[in-house]
């Protein structure tokens, strides 16, 4: 019964609910949003998002944060443009672009645990200096002639229905990312390091290289999403999903990972992106501008961390109370 | 310190302080920027040309009185990640302001972009202080929403430099004996900054609360108010910062300042204040602006592709928080040896 009562009452089941209630609030009030070809919209714009957002659960579990992931996105862009324009076939392309990202993520978990160096820190200087590589290696230009098989697999569907292909892609990789981090002991490593790094490190856990192998899979998806962001839009530029890492964050947040670390799911995580892009989706179908919208991606990510602490110092107060009251009666 | 003290009391003096300038953070940052622009002025002598200093130091300026408050914040083991959007904000409601009432002096002008930008920290103050969210969350989601606000309330429209009245324009552009205003201004936060923070009492504070939160509040410093105070500073500072960017460009959209934040915040960690707080001084927070904005120019006098000033900005705070980890590491040890002796 408490168990069941704690469930219902955690803010993973809350966001989840919420989402639902959105979608389906969204679906009857809102023109077109439950259009099949809007679902296929909407999950290609779901899918950086919610990649990134995979690996960025985990480090944020941990207790740290990778802010460089839309940089490194960028410069995986930038030199698959580079690389193709230099006669590269696509085929060699992509995993060569996947092995930049992990690199790239392997340079962030070195100065973060090889250095000891907070990876806030770390990550604001690897945002500014992958984006400054993206745009040494292509300018501001950009390279858009990919073959047609593969843009069109990205922005395609499954036998031409409402289903897109990429989708099979999120449902795999989160279902990796989800295993591994609720039932391997390698998952509830990664809450014991966020709860308590140093306790976890007496217990025997190895918390300086598990952390440094989440930077460089962190990286290595980037570099996934990058070369994906770049098939979509049949554009290889070095702006490309610049300040994507707020609403990844934002995302993941509001999905009831707690920033300090050791707190958090991954079906939380995956309402969180769910529901920062219906609502997103749903607004500019209402003809709310695209900046206008950055307004509720920054509410939410404000109340995501306000609401849980305000709902704890109100739970906090009554117990007191309760406590007191307690007291008071001994006392008499 | 143990062996110092039983040298003469004079030769300590001198001694100590020539040693204490000779390890100064800031120290590196003089060496860096006047090796620059050696190297810069030797290759192109016109970089040493007045105009070019000139506008060296009013493109800094902007920068540093952003970088000031910016520093005070981060002393306090804290960030704000909203400058950039509180300059937007500012700038653009100074310039609808100034271009809708165009007889309003200039120092209307001012107050009104520091007022804006005082509220912005006053928001981001009271959700970091009691809503017991941390800064970096909440600067990041005011990042958004002041953004977005301003997009919301400039609706694709711009204000331009023939729309503002004639005296705002020539601020920008005009001085006092050769001095330009901004640059009066940068000096004047800058110093006054610095003086709060290495003399009086609520600086001392400041520093105390980033070294350790708790032992401040046991102590019984005023947190609250003190911490209040800081984004309050930092909103401020970023919204008189706004006018001076409307002065300076004239023309002013709903995207003034995208992407400052990173440039204050390189500044502020190339500057030498740690970002775990409790160390640095503004004045070198200032000089790091300095030195960012001296690499932008001379990248453009060296004839180097200027996309290569974004990585190197990156490459600095990285260099940077390195060499204050080491420096940590190194106080550590002596610190231990010191105890082993004892």
């Amino acid at each position: 019964m408490s168990e069941l009562r704690r469930r219902l009452a955690s803010w993973d089941t809350a966001i989840i609910g919420l989402t639902v209630i959105v979608l389906f609030v969204a679906s009857f009030s809102v023109d077109n949003f439950g259009t099949s070809r809007n679902f296929t919209f909407m999950v290609l714009d779901l899918l950086p998002i919610i990649l990134v957002a995979l690996p960025m659960t985990f480090i944020i579990v941990t207790g740290e944060i990778d802010l460089s992931v839309a940089s490194i996105l960028g410069l995986t862009s930038s030199l698959m443009g580079w690389f193709w324009n230099h006669g590269l076939t696509i085929e060699s392309i992509i995993p060569l672009c996947i092995v930049i990202g992990a690199v790239a993520g392997l340079i962030n978990g070195f100065l973060i645990t090889g250095l000891g160096l907070p990876s806030l820190a770390v990550t604001i200087g690897t945002l500014a200096l992958y984006r400054g590589l993206a745009f040494v290696v292509l300018g501001d230009g950009a390279v858009a002639d990919f073959p047609f098989s593969y843009t069109n697999w990205v922005t395609g569907t499954i036998g031409g229905g409402p289903v897109p292909n990429v989708l099979i892609l999120i449902v795999v990789l989160a279902l990796i990312f989800g295993v591994i981090l609720h039932a391997t002991p390698y998952g509830r490593s990664l809450y014991a390091i966020g709860a308590n790094a140093q306790a976890a490190h007496f217990s025997g856990i190895r918390v300086a290289r598990t952390k440094f192998w989440l930077y460089v899979a962190s990286g290595a998806v980037c570099g996934l999403v990058g070369v994906l962001w770049t098939l979509r839009y049949s554009s290889a530029r070095a702006d490309n999903g610049s300040g994507l890492e707020l609403a990844v964050v934002a995302a993941v947040l509001l999905g009831g990972v707690s920033i300090f670390g050791g707190k958090g799911s991954l079906p939380g995580v995956l309402a969180g992106v769910v529901l920062l892009t219906a609502l997103q989706n749903a607004l500019r179908l209402e003809d709310v501008s695209g900046q206008a919208l950055n307004i509720v991606t920054g509410v939410l990510l404000v109340l995501s961390v306000l609401l849980p602490n305000i709902v704890n110092g109100i739970r906090g107060s009554w117990q007191r109370r309760k406590v007191r009251q307690a007291a008071a009666l001994e006392v008499r | 310190m143990t062996q110092l003290a039983e040298r003469p009391a004079v030769a300590t003096a001198t001694e100590s302080k020539a040693r204490t300038f000779l390890k100064t953070r800031e120290l590196g940052i003089v060496l860096a920027l006047a090796a620059l622009i050696l190297y810069t002025a030797i290759n192109n002598p016109r970089f040493l040309s007045g105009q070019s200093i000139r506008d060296n130091l009013l493109n800094t300026a902007i920068l540093a009185v952003m970088a000031a408050g910016q520093a005070v914040v981060v002393i306090t083991r804290n960030i704000d990640l909203s400058v950039g959007s509180v300059l937007g904000i500012s700038a653009f409601a100074v310039a609808t302001l100034m271009s809708d009432h165009q007889g309003l002096p200039m120092i209307v002008a001012i107050v009104v972009g520091i007022a804006v930008g005082a509220a912005c920290g006053l928001l981001n103050g009271v959700l970091v202080r009691y809503g017991r969210v941390p800064a970096l969350v909440v600067t990041l989601g005011t990042l958004y929403i002041f953004r977005g606000i301003t997009y919301q309330w400039a609706g694709g429209s711009q204000v331009n430099a023939d729309e503002l009245p004639r005296h705002f324009n020539s601020f920008g552009t005009g001085g006092i004996l050769g001095v330009p205003w901004l640059v009066l201004i940068a000096v004047v936060v800058v110093g006054g900054v610095s003086l709060m923070m290495r003399n009086y009492r609520v600086g001392r504070e400041l520093y105390a609360m980033g070294s350790s939160p708790q032992a401040a509040e046991l102590a019984g410093i005023k947190v609250t108010r003190n911490l209040l105070g800081a984004f309050l500073l930092s909103g401020s500072l970023a919204g008189l910062a706004g006018v001076l960017f409307a002065t300076r460009f004239g023309t002013v959209d709903a995207s003034a300042g995208t992407g400052y934040e990173l440039n204050v915040v390189a500044a502020v960690v190339v500057g030498g204040v740690a970002v775990f707080g409790g160390s640095g001084t503004v004045w070198g927070a200032g000089l790091g602006a300095l030195l960012l904005t001296v690499i932008s120019s001379a990248l453009a006098v060296l004839d180097i592709n200027q996309f290569w000033q974004q990585a190197i900005v990156g490459a600095l705070i990285i260099l940077a928080i390195c060499a204050d980890r080491l420096v940590a590491v190194r106080i550590a040890r002596s610190l231990r040896k010191r105890d082993t002796h004892v």
